[in-house]
């Protein structure tokens, strides 16, 4: 086995941990191929911490005489520090640290070697099939079909094999539309609106170029989705100034005279690098306020948060109270995009806003739609050399999602634990979900067959529990989050997780629980009592009537 | 009345200040002695109080007529238009005279009739007893006594006449001492913690300038330090920054000498002044204030107001104080300039912290008679119920209940009262509607028989009380006298949206898990009592069918 030549002292002892705002331990480290485990000796109180190496974003060595100190900096955000004796074994130990928390080959990664010790009831894998999903579409309306064009993905490499589109346009079509678009990723339904069966569909930028290319198979399509003698509306997610830029590059925008039915807004979502900035102005005590404010500021990460959500309120404002349809692009239709049109969906549609409706949407916009979670992901905060691949989309979209469920703490299923819970296993995890960049990629590394899903680990009661809000109430409304920035909050739960003591807050919700769970008590137990007075009453009277 | 050039207007039309799209609600307006009402066409009504007007504003006029901007003391800012200029114009000119008053005596309170009778109104007044509080701390005791030496208001106007002292603090010290103090404000009690035998004391600064002494305010010190038994040496902590506090020396005020003085610690705290803080809010109101306002904008306004960075101060300092005495067992004399700005924010926090008696509903009231209203914060100028000078006004009780928030945001077990409680109490220091704010101390307050003219606030906020309580407190949160220890990172400390944007329903949550949880918990018990109500019948014939 490979691991072993990368691991030179496997293991050691009177190390040292120390976490903010635990006292330090004392204890033996190990290293596995894809875990760092340190187990505390002691007797009355045994601790231990995995760490799977996948989670380490970089480390840090010190040494002081021979006293080693290994600083590890997780893509969660946590920082632990590690006291090891011996400054060969500390060295041995970090270099070790460092091969495995980088391994290049993803079959390498823990998710592969991976045994699941619960025993599994639904195959996550096949929880959310693209046919279900056209079956729930094609019990409200037969305008779209769904086209297995991209089968074997050789029109489009980062969509998934099968996808909707208006039933109008056939493969012949949607090929030579492919051509037009940036990476081939033609326009396809995100989002049918029962209300109003008004829809929403993603794509990527037109190739027009500077010389004004058009293809009449792409303005069908897109056209074919629209009422007669209605307008839809065209979201581009850049600005209109690099909407214009990208022409040079083949890229560009849809013309207004070649869409006549189109109106098309540029809703500016930048993508930069905000996350480093924030964790830092987040990591350090010592700031006074004046900093602290600038620093965050300066961080532009609620900056992000505002246009992403404006973006996405526009896109179910144009649905939902226009009644016109939409159809949003960036550049290339993985990001910014994805990001809007899943946030319509959750605003839209209250099946978002349940455990499975979420998970689905995950898959849906997310996995399927072809968001490259690897590269993406890669790493988080700490990373000294960063990738300009590497971008927090998908926390920026699951801190969207948190702002939102904040503002309606009653209209989701789930609770910020399962946001949190989605945002570390994008990023490090056991299963394999989130591995790979597309479908494409995923069906390469046989993943369904060789790991676990993690849908199949968070659907089972044991942890769905720990996910459901007490306060859930179904509500079919759309609703429409305020995007004030006096409404807009740093996300604590992920940000200051490990900069804060939490006990008194973790308490308060502790009791907040145990108050909805004793009404509920209270309501059954009158109901009971209610209902045996009932029976006793009507026993009298049969006796009387006897 | 006679103010009053218009009492109805038709046709006025009521703008959201945050709404992108420029829907409005059409009414009534209508104008009365105390309050300012606006019905629009679904019968919702819209009341403000006359009392709470900080500035109307007439805009130039539009094509759809003539903007009056209302700006509120309790942050609420109203957006009106009037079809025709000249009706704006009346109705700009009575609210200018309606929202300004000469005397104390044409305030609301003195016309506000709840529907008490007099001795109903009489143990309102008797509600909140400070000698009993000053009992409840365990005072008067061996070390500490009650002085008449301000009987009459002879020796400080501003203060109180009951006053508590070291017991060897003789008539003649408390005199020097009080000669050597800005405002005759000289050092008394006012806080004593039983445990640890320390006590928190506040005075205004010393009449010093760069060298002057006083034999006898040295003496009060040192019977201050000696009434501590478990500890020798005692704290001074000026809350101003120190370049304020050596300014004041040029004009023969200042600060404690440490070499005059023996066993003292003399700190600086660093909490800026009335005039800096009066400022700060208006640079927070501004940018909270402004429409399609950007996020950097917002924060970069946030930093530049100041605000949250006073707010920490006010709350480090509070820290500093309560670690004194609980982990030295020290005692601790607050002072500031004249002592009642500051002093009363670091002095009640501090007390909040130790003790949660205060993180109760009935000891909030009776920290704030206490800390602010007996020991003269001057309501009456700083909340400008009177017409009177601007330079005066400053949000000095607002930032005091904006750190009891911040605390309840990082403590939500440990107090009785919720956010609304706070904001209540701010509506009503501003709104002039009782007699307790009135004035700005206890000799003016006499003098305007406030007890006999007006009403008391709390025995209305003790009636509506289940507004007030927080579900999620915990009595054995924190047993007595133990410490609460607030984490002061900057960024613990929030915009507080509930009290600048209160009345800006778009920007809130829509549904309130905070509300919610208030009504089920109150659900829970009219539960518990169904549950009762209905054993009894079912354990009857229980009984009855075991017996025959």
């Amino acid at each position: 086995m490979e691991f072993a030549e990368l691991i030179k002292t496997p293991r050691a002892d009177n190390v040292v941990l120390h976490r903010p705002f635990y006292l330090a331990v004392e204890g033996t480290l190990c290293l596995t191929g894809h875990h760092l485990i340190f187990s505390s000796r002691r007797q009355d109180n045994a601790e231990e911490l995995w760490l799977l190496h996948s989670n380490i974003d970089s480390i840090e060595k010190r040494f002081v005489g021979s006293l080693g100190t290994i600083i590890i900096k997780c893509k969660d955000l946590r920082i632990i520090q590690l006291d090891i004796p011996g400054m060969e074994e500390c060295l041995n130990i970090a270099s070790s640290i460092e091969a495995l928390s980088t391994l290049d080959s993803v079959t390498l990664m823990y998710p592969f070697f991976y045994r699941p010790m619960f025993e599994i009831i639904e195959d996550g894998w096949r929880s959310f099939l693209p046919d279900q999903e056209f079956e729930l579409l094609s019990s409200v309306t037969d305008e779209w079909r769904l086209s297995c064009i991209n089968k074997e993905f050789s029109v489009c490499p980062s969509y998934p094999p099968v996808v909707i589109v208006p039933k109008s346009i056939d493969d012949e079509a949607l090929r030579k539309v492919a051509m037009f678009r940036h990476g081939s990723r033609f326009p396809v339904l995100s989002y049918y609106h029962k209300k109003n069966g008004m829809v929403m569909m993603r794509s990527s930028q037109p190739l027009t170029g500077t010389n004004g290319r058009r293809c009449k198979e792409d303005e069908k399509l897109i056209n074919a989705t629209l009422r007669p003698g209605k307008r839809g509306y065209i979201i581009d997610t850049r600005s209109l100034n690099v909407a214009q830029q990208a022409r040079a590059k083949g890229g560009g925008f849809e013309q207004e005279a070649h869409y006549p039915q189109w109106r098309r807004i540029h809703k500016c979502i930048e993508r930069c690098e905000s996350l480093i900035k924030l964790v830092e102005a987040c990591n350090d005590q010592s700031h006074n306020m004046d900093r602290w404010l600038s620093k965050l500021e300066a961080s532009n990460w609620l900056t992000h948060i505002k246009e992403i959500l404006t973006a996405a309120c526009l896109a179910a404002q144009c649905i939902d109270r226009e009644g016109a349809s939409v159809l949003v692009h960036g550049t290339e239709g993985t990001d910014s995009t994805l990001q809007v049109t899943s946030l319509a969906q959750i605003i839209l549609d209250p099946r978002c806003r349940t455990i499975r409706g979420f998970e689905s949407l995950v898959v849906r916009e997310w996995l399927q739609a072809g968001h490259p979670f690897q590269q993406r992901c890669a790493q988080s905060a700490y990373s000294n050399s960063k990738q300009k691949w590497e971008a927090p989309v998908f926390l920026l979209f699951l801190d969207c999602v948190w702002q939102i469920l904040r503002q309606f703490p009653c209209s989701f299923e789930f609770n910020e634990q399962f946001l949190i819970m989605l945002f570390e296993h994008a990023y490090a995890s056991q299963f394999g979900t989130f591995l790979g960049n597309n479908e494409n990629e995923r069906s390469k590394l046989k993943l369904l067959q060789k790991t676990m899903s993690l849908w199949s680990w968070v659907n089972r009661s044991e942890e769905l529990c720990k996910f459901q809000n007490p306060l859930f109430e179904a509500n079919s409304l759309v609703i429409w989050p305020s995007v004030a920035p006096q409404s807009l909050q740093l996300w604590e739960g992920v940000f200051l997780r490990w900069n804060r003591p939490s006990k008194f807050l973790d308490e308060a919700h502790e009791e907040m629980i145990s108050i909805i769970k004793y009404n509920k008590e209270l309501q059954a137990k009158v109901n009971a009592l209610r209902r045996q007075l009932a029976e006793m009453e009507t026993d009298d009277r049969m006796q009387e009537n006897l | 009345l006679e103010f009053i050039l218009t009492t109805r207007q038709e046709q006025v039309k009521l703008l959201d200040r945050f709404s992108t799209s420029n829907k409005s609600l059409t009414g009534t307006l209508y104008l009365t002695a105390t309050h300012l009402l606006f019905i629009d066409s679904s019968q919702r009504e819209t009341w403000i109080l006359h009392h709470h007007i900080a500035a109307v504003e007439k805009l130039p006029l539009t094509t759809s007529g003539c903007p009056l901007v209302i700006q509120c003391k309790n942050f609420r800012i109203v957006h009106f238009v009037v079809p025709r200029e000249r009706d704006c114009h009346d109705i700009y000119n009575s609210l200018l005279q309606l929202s300004r008053t000469a005397k104390y005596e044409e305030l609301y309170a003195f016309s506000y009739n709840p529907k008490q009778n007099e001795s109903e109104q009489v143990k309102g007044w008797q509600l909140i007893d400070l000698a009993e509080e000053y009992k409840r701390m365990g005072v008067p005791n061996s070390n500490w006594q009650l002085s008449d030496a301000n009987r009459d208001y002879k020796i400080c106007e501003t203060y109180p006449k009951e006053l508590y002292v070291p017991r060897t603090a003789s008539k003649p010290i408390i005199v020097g001492s009080s000669k050597f103090r800005s405002k005759g404000r000289f050092p008394v009690l006012s806080y004593y913690h039983k445990n640890k035998e320390a006590a928190i004391c506040r005075c205004s600064q010393p009449l010093s300038g760069f060298s002057a002494r006083c034999l006898e305010d040295e003496h009060m010190l040192q019977a201050i330090s000696k009434a501590n038994p478990s500890n020798r040496y005692m704290y001074v902590m000026d809350t101003r920054p120190k370049l304020n506090a050596m300014a004041n020396r040029a004009a023969g005020k200042g600060y404690e000498n440490e070499d005059n003085y023996s066993n003292i610690r003399f700190q600086f705290v660093g909490i800026e002044n009335i005039h800096v803080m009066r400022s700060s809010l208006q640079k927070l109101l501004e940018v909270s204030g402004t429409k399609g306002l950007s996020v950097n904008d917002f924060l970069s306004g946030l930093e530049n107001s100041g605000w949250l960075r006073h707010i920490k101060a006010v709350l480090d300092a509070a820290v500093f104080l309560v670690k004194a005495i609980a982990v030295e067992s020290a005692s601790v004399l607050v002072h500031c300039s004249d002592g009642w700005d500051r002093t009363s924010q670091v002095c009640s926090l501090g007390a909040l912290l130790l003790d949660s008696y205060y993180r109760t509903i009935r000891g909030f009231m009776v920290l704030i008679e206490k800390d602010w209203i007996s020991f003269g914060h001057k309501f009456s100028d700083r909340c400008c119920q009177l017409d009177g000078d601007p330079k005066e006004i400053s949000p000095v009780f607002t930032q005091f209940l904006e750190s009891v928030w911040n605390l309840t945001e990082q403590f939500p077990q440990a107090f009785e009262y919720n956010e609304a409680f706070l904001l209540q109490i701010h509506e009503h220091v501003h709104s002039c509607q009782f007699g307790n704010f009135l004035g700005n101390c206890q000799k003016e307050r006499e003098e305007l028989k406030l007890k006999e003219k007006t009403y008391s606030l709390w025995p209305f906020l003790l009636d509506e009380q289940k507004r007030y309580q927080n579900p999620l407190y915990n009595p054995d949160f924190s047993p007595e006298l133990t410490l609460l220890e607030p984490n002061t990172v900057s960024f613990n400390f929030k915009f507080w949206r509930n009290m600048y944007h209160q009345f800006d329903r778009s920007m809130h949550p829509r549904q309130s898990v905070f509300n919610l949880i208030m009504n089920m918990s109150e659900q829970n018990k009219q539960l518990e009592q169904d549950i009762k109500e209905l054993e009894v019948p079912i354990i009857a014939t229980a009984v009855f069918i075991v017996l025959f």
